[in-house]
């Protein structure tokens, strides 16, 4: 068997015809789209070569720079609460509740399985006002307060479409911590308890450090996630009021098939790509540092 | 990559990579560290990169070439396989009706070119069409977007949508094409390119029965209007049912608005540069329907409230008013939808502005979503279609369903509800038609008027920044 695979050959036959088509599918459409972010037009007009001046416009387009601080915004939130939320529950899990967690763990997690569209729509029933006001309408009036129209607002529509993400996705990022978490041998868990660490401490000096691994990575997962928000936004409010909340990616999807501009939607394409890029080099390169340190 | 390789030794991240990234990618990453990159590898990887951008270029070259000019060919077209049909999902009743006429009235062009139905969500028109398009793989007789069919359209500009009215002429059936309708087709399309299956007015239908029990007479002037709308919200009633969360239902009043103070070629004169929507009487319109909605005339939850849900509140008697399209005729004449029933149903004009240059009698209309007939398809068979159609959709889709078109109704039509009739009357007796608001707007403009409706009417955005956030992406997009 060594011998097979020692074979340089061998594996190229093996591997190439997957590895060829995985690129094709992969790579193909992505430097496509790059390419087609210095042309101007579509499929049906034709395009034409316009150099660099898609991202010149980019970042004059009042309308752009608003969805990419959307994007920012809702991705920065979004992830810090959604993995504090999470590494929250793990503890939960691990140290409070342990063998007994299955059933919470199973509870959180189930909103992580529903379709984002219809999440939204739940949401954006529970805050209705009017004919068909939903529950936290209902509250306020109990209390005597007026019922607010919620997604009326810019911070409204936030508010709610950040509580929504982390009610949907806590469950998913508590599973993944908690798995590392688990990874944490015990011994050294005891022998911290034995030296008088214990609470905030043992979690701040011993669990913290050795899950920022699984911890670093959920971070990633988050921000490249949310950075990408669409379908939520889309259904919770349509990127309403006006459009301060449509994140860049509605932004994009208009651009290229309401307004049939495939070149400047590439280009946003291309921006977002970028984005997600340093976000994810920042982790780690804030990571490194740390390590140095 | 070395990177990556001070990353790979620190220890917890060692721990991570080596739990949970599969071995394969762990392989891949030391073998980046072991620097197993060569100069030679690099220049193969950026030819390809270059190659891959330049690939659009090549692909994308043969699309232009389509030759032809606006308003619309009927020449050279060469008669498809069949009768290909697509309408947009949320439309239930051209399907039926060309199926209806397939089997009676156009039964010898349906044998000749049988017809076949394909559907699309409207909000995907504008995608998928021109996709189709640049595949030459348009269905023969299909939806299309308003931009993309005028002359300077994508559509229009590469000579791909056919001349109804040529064809129609030809066949000796243009009569049968109500001129009003005509004239709002050639006006918004800028030729005869698209069939009239509806023929839609917009007004503010009423609740007969609060108007009377409140003692108040159909509102003449918008002073008046507004003086209306506060006994019925006094009365506990909302007084306007608007869909905010559509945005247009918001910018049609706007702009019918502007139509009456500025006159009916408000509009044009913008898409024209002529005039600015910045200027005083204009912005007067964004203004008004501002302080409109700030007196809460359009009922609680008015900015995310749907059309459905917005129809539904006119029709189970919580509003007395509804700015709408006659298309909301097919709910009026629905029973289980309507329990205010139809005989307590009003119908209005917008009102005049007080010394504005409108009239009351100028109703805003449309002919629905634009369907047009692909030139290249458009052979003998699909004008023997175009021409039956022409001849006998008006009255199967009157008797049928109740819907007004744009043709005329050849033959008897029986049991018709009292509102429809009414309606229809009213059509008959126009003479001047505006258009509405966004309809001369470009996609961009047109999306960010409905957009920001919900801005304005709740305040969030001054009249002025509105009405010049508009006119600077007119400009941007002229």
């Amino acid at each position: 068997m060594n011998s097979i695979f020692g074979d340089r050959k061998t594996i190229f036959i093996l591997l190439g015809p997957a590895l060829l088509l995985y690129t094709l599918l992969k790579m193909v459409p992505v430097l496509w789209s790059f390419g087609l972010s210095f042309f101007e037009g579509n499929t049906l007009r034709g395009f034409d070569f316009v150099g660099i001046e898609n991202f010149t416009t980019f970042f004059t387009d009042k309308a752009a720079l608003q969805s990419l601080g959307v994007s920012v915004f809702f991705a920065i939130v979004a992830t810090i609460g959604q993995v504090a939320l999470g590494y929250g529950l793990a503890l939960l899990y691990v140290f409070v509740l342990r063998k007994g967690s299955s059933l919470v763990r199973t509870i959180v997690f189930f909103p992580a399985i529903l379709p984002t569209v219809a999440v939204a729509l739940l949401f954006k029933s529970f805050v209705a006002v009017g004919d068909n006001q939903g529950p936290v309408n209902d509250i306020i009036n109990f209390f005597g307060g007026e019922s607010v129209e919620v997604l009326a607002s810019t911070a409204g529509t936030m508010a709610t479409a950040i509580v929504m993400t982390l009610w949907s996705s806590m469950g998913f990022y508590a599973v993944l911590l908690y798995a590392g978490l688990l990874d944490i041998p015990e011994e050294i868990i005891e022998s911290a308890r034995l030296d008088g660490a214990n609470g905030l401490r043992l979690v701040k000096n011993i669990i913290l450090p050795l899950s920022l691994p699984i911890l670093l990575s959920s971070i990633i997962f988050s921000l490249n996630s949310t950075l990408k928000v669409f379908d939520s936004l889309l259904a919770l409010n349509n990127g309403q009021p006006g459009t301060s909340t449509a994140p860049l990616t509605l932004y994009m999807y208009r651009t290229a098939f309401e307004y049939a501009e495939y070149g400047y939607g590439s280009t946003i394409a291309l921006v977002l790509t970028i984005l997600c890029l340093v976000f994810t080099l920042a982790i780690f390169r804030s990571q490194r540092q740390k390590a140095e340190v | 990559m070395n990177k990556l390789s001070i990353v790979i030794v620190d220890t917890p991240l060692k721990r991570f990579y080596s739990h949970v990234i599969p071995r394969i990618a762990l392989h891949f990453v030391k073998e980046d560290v072991m620097n197993i990159h060569s100069t030679r590898s690099r220049k193969w990887l950026a030819l390809g990169i270059v190659v891959a951008a330049a690939l659009p270029l090549a692909a994308c070259g043969g699309s232009g070439d389509n030759g032809g000019g606006g308003g619309g060919s009927s020449d050279g077209g060469t008669d498809p396989e069949a009768f290909t049909v697509m309408t947009a999902n949320e439309n239930t009743v051209i399907g039926p009706t060309l199926d209806a006429l397939a089997a009676d009235q156009c039964k010898a062009e349906n044998e000749a070119l049988p017809i076949e139905h394909q559907k699309i969500a409207q909000a995907d028109t504008v995608q998928r069409i021109t996709l189709l398009a640049s595949q030459d793989a348009l269905p023969t007789h299909t939806i299309a977007g308003t931009a993309l069919i005028r002359p300077t359209g994508d559509l229009g500009a590469a000579g791909l949508v056919g001349d109804l009215k040529a064809a129609l002429e030809e066949k000796d059936a243009w009569d049968n094409v109500l001129p009003a309708a005509a004239s709002t087709v050639e006006q918004v399309y800028g030729g005869f390119v698209s069939l009239p299956y509806q023929y839609n007015i917009e007004g503010i239908f009423y609740n007969k029965q609060i108007f009377e029990e409140l003692g108040l007479e159909e509102p003449q002037t918008w002073d008046e209007l507004a003086e209306v709308s506060q006994e019925l919200q006094d009365a506990g009633y909302t007084a306007m049912a608007q869909a905010g969360a559509a945005g247009f239902p918001l910018t049609r009043l706007l702009g019918m608005y502007i139509f009456r103070n500025v006159g009916p070629e408000a509009m044009q004169a913008v898409a024209d540069g002529d005039a600015k929507l910045t200027d005083p009487e204009y912005v007067a319109g964004a203004e008004a329907i501002a302080e409109y909605a700030e007196k809460g005339y359009f009922g609680e939850g008015f900015s995310t409230r749907d059309p459905d849900a917005t129809s539904n509140l006119f029709l189970t008697g919580k509003a007395g008013m509804a700015y709408d399209g006659t298309w909301l005729l097919s709910a009026i004449n629905d029973p289980e939808r309507n329990q205010i029933g139809g005989e307590n149903v009003g119908f209005m004009p917008f009102p005049a502005v007080d010394g504005g240059k409108g009239s009351i009698d100028q109703y805003p209309a449309n002919a629905g979503a634009p369907m047009i007939i692909a030139a290249g398809q458009f052979g003998p068979k699909v004008k023997d279609w175009v021409a039956c159609i022409a001849e006998n959709y008006g009255q199967q889709a009157l008797q049928d369903t109740g819907s007004i078109s744009g043709f005329a109704v050849n033959g008897e039509v029986s049991d018709i509800s009292e509102n429809t009739l009414e309606i229809q009357e009213r059509i008959s007796g126009i003479d001047e038609t505006v258009l509405w608001f966004e309809a001369l707007m470009d996609p961009k403009s047109n999306s960010l008027a409905s957009t920001n409706g919900t801005l304005l009417t709740t305040g969030q955005m001054s009249p002025e920044d509105y009405m010049a956030a508009l006119q600077d992406s007119i400009d941007a997009n002229r």
